[in-house]
């Protein structure tokens, strides 16, 4: 089963990530489904608890944030890692729309970014597969401390130096 | 200046542990080329033409004569023994070996520089006139606000990863502006509105580059404790907006004159709404506390004395250099100083290992210590006392650094080009040199006044050619050197992109090109006017005319 890190350890991944283009019925399995997926059945998708909705690096929160209270898990494409729209992304959910649920980093998500990542609100990286995850494991914790609020703590260095 | 605190010096610490074991990964190939680009870059490195180019930040430009000697050191042991100032307030050493890298931050850590993010796509090194703190007419002194910016940005989690670089510059001064501040992405001017409360105009998609374009004001006063909720809000708008399908047009001022500066200004004030009470409110506290750091020095009480005043009158060559070369302070019987890298035969902005110590000492001997360097490719020792100004001149004049040009047509802004960069499309620094030995003559220079020449080896505009009253741009036809003219360009107060005038020239014609340009002015202006006024007024058709005529 693959692997992913969710609040700073290594656990097993039962969820599928559904690609961008599927259609038709979906397996009896936790899965994480497009949000054009997501928007075309939310009916019958919301009613289960077990289908997470996962943002393309050019789709804002906005979208979903009437639907937050009844999804679990919103993942956010990193489609290369150089694209950061889904740092912004991620402490909108956190921040503005007050979203408690799992925040999962998926696609081009490797060890150099985990820390500003979990900062911003991430808490579960899906790392990706050709990397070791024990070893991307300790990019979480790269630096001890921050001079800026962010999502991990929000008052910046300033108010507590 | 500011001094590192536990906290400051731990972070930096930390970096230095990061990028060693990044490097050590990428050399062991566990990282790919690409990987490791994004994260070399955000700490100045990048792979050049010839070596490994390294770029250290120096904060809004500030520098002590320990840090200077530091610099002297690396550049002997790591590198050829020179380094290079750059026009955005930062040094670069041009031939390092990579696997050093991870020892010279290290050594950097411990007179509190680095290299953080002073390139990639993230917010650089915030930049500022060169004579805050010690020029009569500003408004405030900047560098707190900048080092606020500096920690603000060091490390930020949300922007590491923009669609471009991003860079922000702050001018205190209602006269003047030397941090060029409408061509960067945010340019912050600091006033105080009617009840004399401190704050900024924000100007915002301001830059060089392939498309030049002024900065517009966004914001007419933003009270300083909101100036890092508002910037947190300018940049998330543009991280989520700008656009990331094309590297030529990700830049902030595309995204702003796409939606119209009224436009952007909405969304930013949209955000902003959402955080500007939030815990990341600056505090009062917090901006007194930085100011500490830039506290007057212990100046003396000068009462004037007659030596200073013979020594001009009987040293034409001194008296030319202090009226050149050094401003007025706001403290009577102290001056600004510049030592002026535009020596005929070195390369703009070059310092070597030697010099760079004869300059820590004389900022210990003679200016509490400390230098600041200029967006200009030049260096500041700011608190001068009069009575010294001649022994500075002396030890100055012999190390080459008081060629008594700043502003003439000779204190070129000229980028390393072809000769160093990766980039370049053609060589700049003969260029500068071309001209520099025409106009080799001081008289007729300060006879023609201030004009701003400036040199770019390529369309990324490091040169700043846009905005020099006179800019050079080197471009590549076929596999040949060519170079552009522009006129007009001006990077003050009133700040103007250059206009193109031709067709362009081959190099060994520049410097007859660059006279014949000067002709015109001469020709034409009144008694009053300097070569930016004139050619404001006869406009570009005259130097076009005399520039293409054909030979008799």
């Amino acid at each position: 089963m693959p692997k992913l890190i969710k609040d700073n350890q290594i656990i097993d991944d039962n969820w599928i990530v559904v690609d961008a283009d599927f259609e038709g019925a979906l397996p009896e399995q936790p899965a994480i489904v497009p949000l054009s997926y997501w928007n075309q059945n939310k009916a019958s998708l919301s009613a289960r608890s077990d289908i997470g909705v996962w943002l393309d690096s050019h789709e804002e929160p906005s979208h979903i944030a009437s639907d937050l209270d009844s999804i679990p898990v919103v993942a956010i494409n990193f489609p290369k890692f150089a694209d950061g729209r889904g740092y912004s992304y991620a402490r909108l959910l956190r921040e503005r729309f007050n979203y408690k649920g799992e925040i999962r980093a998926v696609g081009d998500v490797l060890q150099d970014q985990l820390f500003y990542m979990k900062r911003c609100g991430f808490n579960a990286f899906a790392v990706r597969a050709d990397r070791d995850i024990e070893v991307a494991l300790t990019g979480l914790n790269v630096f001890s401390n921050s001079y800026q609020a962010a999502c991990d703590r929000n008052t910046p260095l300033f108010r507590r130096r | 200046m500011y001094k590192y605190d536990d906290y400051d010096r731990n972070l930096v610490l930390e970096r230095v542990k990061q990028f060693r074991g990044q490097t050590e990964r990428f050399l062991a190939g566990d990282l790919s080329e690409d990987e490791f680009l994004a994260l070399r870059l955000q700490n100045g490195l990048y792979i050049q033409r010839l070596a490994p180019m390294f770029r250290v930040a120096i904060p809004y430009g500030m520098l002590s004569s320990v840090q200077l000697r530091n610099l002297a050191d690396l550049s002997r042991t790591y590198d050829k023994g020179y380094v290079h100032f750059t026009t955005r307030q930062n040094v670069q050493f041009n031939w390092p070996e990579l696997k050093n890298i991870p020892d010279m931050l290290e050594s950097l850590h411990k007179v509190e520089m680095h290299a953080i993010q002073t390139s990639g796509n993230c917010i650089r090194n915030t930049t500022t006139d060169q004579f805050a703190g010690v020029f009569k007419d500003e408004v405030t002194d900047p560098r707190p606000y900048c080092e606020i910016i500096r920690q603000w940005s060091t490390f930020h989690p949300e922007f590491a990863y923009l669609p471009r670089k991003f860079k922000i510059a702050v001018n205190a001064c209602p006269t003047e502006d030397r941090a060029a501040m409408k061509v960067h992405d945010i340019g912050l001017e600091l006033v105080k509105n009617e009840h004399g409360e401190t704050g900024f105009r924000v100007f915002v998609g301001g830059g060089l580059g392939r498309t030049p374009l002024l900065g517009s004001a966004i914001n007419e006063f933003l009270p300083e404790l909101d100036l890092l909720t508002y910037l947190e809000a300018i940049v998330r708008v543009y991280n989520q907006h700008g656009r990331r399908d094309n590297k030529f047009k990700a830049r902030i001022k595309i995204l702003v004159k796409a939606l119209t500066p009224e436009v952007f200004a909405q969304k930013v004030e949209e955000e902003w709404q959402h955080i500007k009470d939030s815990a990341a409110k600056l505090t009062v506290e917090e901006i007194n506390r930085v100011k500490g750091f830039f506290v007057e020095p212990s100046y003396e009480d000068i009462t004037s004395s007659t030596e200073f005043e013979e020594q001009l009158a009987s040293n034409k060559a001194f008296a030319n250099w202090v009226n050149r070369n050094t401003n007025e302070h706001k403290i009577p019987g102290y001056s600004i100083v510049t030592l002026t890298l535009k020596k005929t035969g070195i390369p703009p902005g070059d310092v070597s290992d030697d010099k760079l110590e004869l300059i820590a000492d004389l900022a210990d001997k003679y200016s509490f210590g400390e230098v600041r360097i200029a967006h200009d490719q030049n260096i500041v020792l700011a608190d001068v006392k009069q009575s010294d100004l001649f022994a500075v001149w002396r030890k100055a004049q012999t190390a080459g650094f008081a060629t008594p040009n700043l502003n003439m047509l000779t204190d070129i802004i000229c980028c390393p080009g072809g000769d160093f960069c990766a980039l370049a499309n053609a060589k700049s620094i003969p260029i500068a040199e071309q001209i520099q030995r025409r106009f080799d003559n001081l008289d007729y220079l300060y006879d023609l006044g201030e004009i701003e020449l400036n040199i770019s080896g390529c369309m990324n505009a490091c040169g700043h050619h846009h905005v020099g009253n006179i800019g050079i741009l080197g471009v590549d036809k076929k596999g040949q050197e060519f170079y552009q003219v522009s006129l007009g360009g001006c990077s003050g107060k009133d700040a103007s992109i250059g206009k193109i005038l031709g067709p362009s020239f081959a190099r060994e014609e520049m410097a007859d090109i660059v006279e014949k340009i000067i002709d015109v002015y001469v020709e034409n202006r009144t008694a009053e006017e300097l070569f930016l006024d004139t050619y404001r007024r006869i406009g570009m058709t005259p130097f076009k005319e005399r520039v293409y005529a054909k030979a008799h």
